[in-house]
């Protein structure tokens, strides 16, 4: 537990010491707060135009046309940031060769990949936490749903840890970070897409890309439900990659 | 204790080293030596349990690389050849992280930093970055990270590559301080730094171990020949001539010729004094004799031998191969 503790500070300590981390987090930020900022302006366009109508006037409401428009494309923001994330964990270790030092450290590989793992998923919660406050504040011109709020941003939490333990793990196999984002950025994208291919391929196939998509899962958080089966598949997805990593650093370990 | 019984790596299909076997005792520092790619960073690689061997066993204090591979890890500082540091960290933030890597009780960390900061030099530095340290001061953070903790055993690979002539002595003080209270394993191409330091030296060539000894005994047992230095008062090319004459005597050349005397450099059989010889056959021939000294057989040159033998052996056999192929 010490060495994995130490794993995590050193992490944290190597995000905040670079500009990496800050310039992504504000990146994060502007973007969200343009996009919160766009849905607000259509919400009064939309609203203006339906005190005219009573009708649409009453289907109307920030939940729908503001708080899960702004959730999915943060979800968006997300699939582009975390590989920037991701990309330094093991490929500088490997580049800088302090890898060699790290692993002969009385520190096991899991409390290693774990470490690391934690540092960049907190780094993941620190930048939904900082969207919060805007969100606060659709409490004092509106009822959003808060359900459908902590839903949505549980399912986008999930989904980064998700995309985080791939990233660690394809880092793992490379010692240059931009091979490492890029390669990131395009495998999350294909599990993001991979239920598009299912009326295609048609059954058995079909319902196995749909079952295997991030959107797929994520979906139903965005609509404000928390099924065990979406739970288990992220919780699934990041098991398997940080056990991929693990395999990874073994393969490391036996090339010398 | 450190043991190493046949112990080999194969990388693919190529052996980085072969039934290496050696043992170095409680508190014994031992030079490991061989050139560039003979396989002594894949030994400590898998003595510091950073890589698994494809074969054999390595024990440290008892203890088998393979299956206690964490215990074996708190017992032991590695410093890395090229010295691996975390760049952007501050010194004193990377010794804390050691430190915290290493299981030092949180409580002792800070008496343990100072300690191990002092023991090196580092305390100068402690609130620097890394990156802006000089070579010597980056060595002297590798070396004070393999110290965190006070490991009973030490392997450190080139751990005086790239300091100044007293970065270097200070270095040397600090290991041979290390002697009766830790094991250490000395990799190092500075020969004159092994015959200093180290009670006992592992030469290691293309994957197997050639020569294990005392420096003293090696350069007694394995020097192929006895040397001396004469300086006659005479041509550069008749002393040659004259003096390659002389019984036992193997070779003669010039080291230096001014002002109508000649410096040579004589070998001869290893067994055999011939400097009675040679002084008796400058006297007869009527040239003044200004200097004749034997010269002692170096650890470089018992290393470059032992190598150089290796790879005639190997040519030799080669050549015996191919000839039965071609029968």
């Amino acid at each position: 537990m010490t060495g994995l503790v130490a794993v995590f500070r050193k992490e944290m300590a190597g995000y905040f010491t670079s500009p990496v981390a800050y310039w992504v987090i504000a990146c994060f930020l502007v973007i969200c707060g343009f996009f919160f900022w766009a849905n607000i302006s259509f919400m009064s366009l939309v609203s203006l135009q339906a005190m005219n109508n009573p009708m649409i006037a009453e289907r109307i409401n920030l939940t729908d046309v503001v708080v899960r428009p702004l959730l999915q494309n943060m979800g968006i923001v997300l699939l582009f940031v975390i590989p920037l994330l991701t990309m330094r964990v093991f490929s500088e270790e490997k580049k800088s060769g302090s890898i060699e030092l790290l692993l002969t450290y009385p520190i096991s590989d899991p409390a290693v990949v774990l470490g690391k793992y934690f540092a960049s998923t907190l780094l993941l919660l620190i930048m939904l936490a900082a969207t919060f406050p805007s969100m606060l504040l659709l409490f004092g011109i509106g009822e959003p749903d808060p359900g459908s709020m902590f839903a949505g941003y549980l399912g986008l939490f999930f989904m980064g840890a998700a995309f985080i333990a791939l990233g660690i793990f394809v880092s793992s196999l490379t010692e240059n970070q931009i091979i490492s984002a890029s390669l990131t950025f395009g495998s999350a994208l294909l599990f993001w897409i991979l239920s598009w291919t299912s009326t295609i391929l048609g059954e058995p196939w079909g319902a196995l890309t749909k079952q295997l998509s991030i959107l797929e899962h994520l979906d139903s958080f965005y609509k404000g439900l928390i099924s065990l089966q979406d739970v288990t598949f992220f919780a699934l997805f990041t098991a398997f990659f940080l056990f991929l990593t693990l395999r990874s650093l073994e393969t490391h370990r036996w090339r010398g | 204790m450190i043991e190493v019984e046949g112990l080999t790596k194969y990388y693919g299909r190529l052996a980085a080293i072969r039934d290496v076997n050696f043992r170095v005792e409680s508190g014994e520092i031992v030079g490991f030596l061989g050139p560039n790619g003979a396989g002594k960073t894949t030994t400590m690689r898998i003595l510091t349990c950073f890589s698994p061997a494809s074969g054999g066993v390595a024990r440290i204090l008892g203890m088998d690389t393979r299956d206690e591979s964490l215990k074996i890890r708190e017992k032991i500082g590695y410093l890395p050849e090229n010295v691996p540091l975390y760049e952007w960290m501050r010194v004193k933030n990377y010794l804390r992280f050691v430190a915290q890597a290493k299981h030092v009780p949180s409580g002792e960390r800070s008496k343990e930093i100072s300690r191990v900061a002092e023991s090196v030099g580092l305390e100068q530095v402690m609130g620097k970055l890394i990156r802006s340290l000089s070579k010597g001061y980056k060595q002297r953070v590798g070396l004070a990270q393999a110290l965190m903790g006070n490991p009973p055993i030490l392997i450190l690979d080139e751990p005086t590559i790239g300091l100044d002539p007293k970065q270097i002595r200070e270095i040397r003080h600090l290991i041979k301080s290390f002697s009766h209270n830790r094991t250490v394993i000395l990799s190092t191409h500075i020969l004159p730094e092994v015959s200093q330091v180290c009670d006992r030296v592992v030469i290691i060539n293309k994957g197997s171990i050639v020569a294990e000894d005392t420096p003293a005994n090696l350069m007694r047992t394995h020097g192929k020949y006895s040397r001396a230095q004469v300086i006659v008062r005479a041509g550069e090319s008749e002393a040659i001539s004259l003096l390659s004459q002389v019984p036992g005597v193997r070779s003669v050349s010039a080291s230096a010729s001014l002002n109508g005397e000649s410096s040579l450099l004589i070998e001869a059989a290893p067994e055999m004094d011939v400097r009675p010889d040679l002084a008796r056959a400058v006297f007869e021939s009527g040239w003044d004799l200004l200097e004749l000294k034997s010269l002692q057989v170096s650890l470089e040159d018992v290393f470059i031998d032992l190598i150089t033998e290796e790879a005639e052996d190997q040519e030799s056999s080669d050549d015996g191969d191919r000839k039965e192929a071609a029968v």
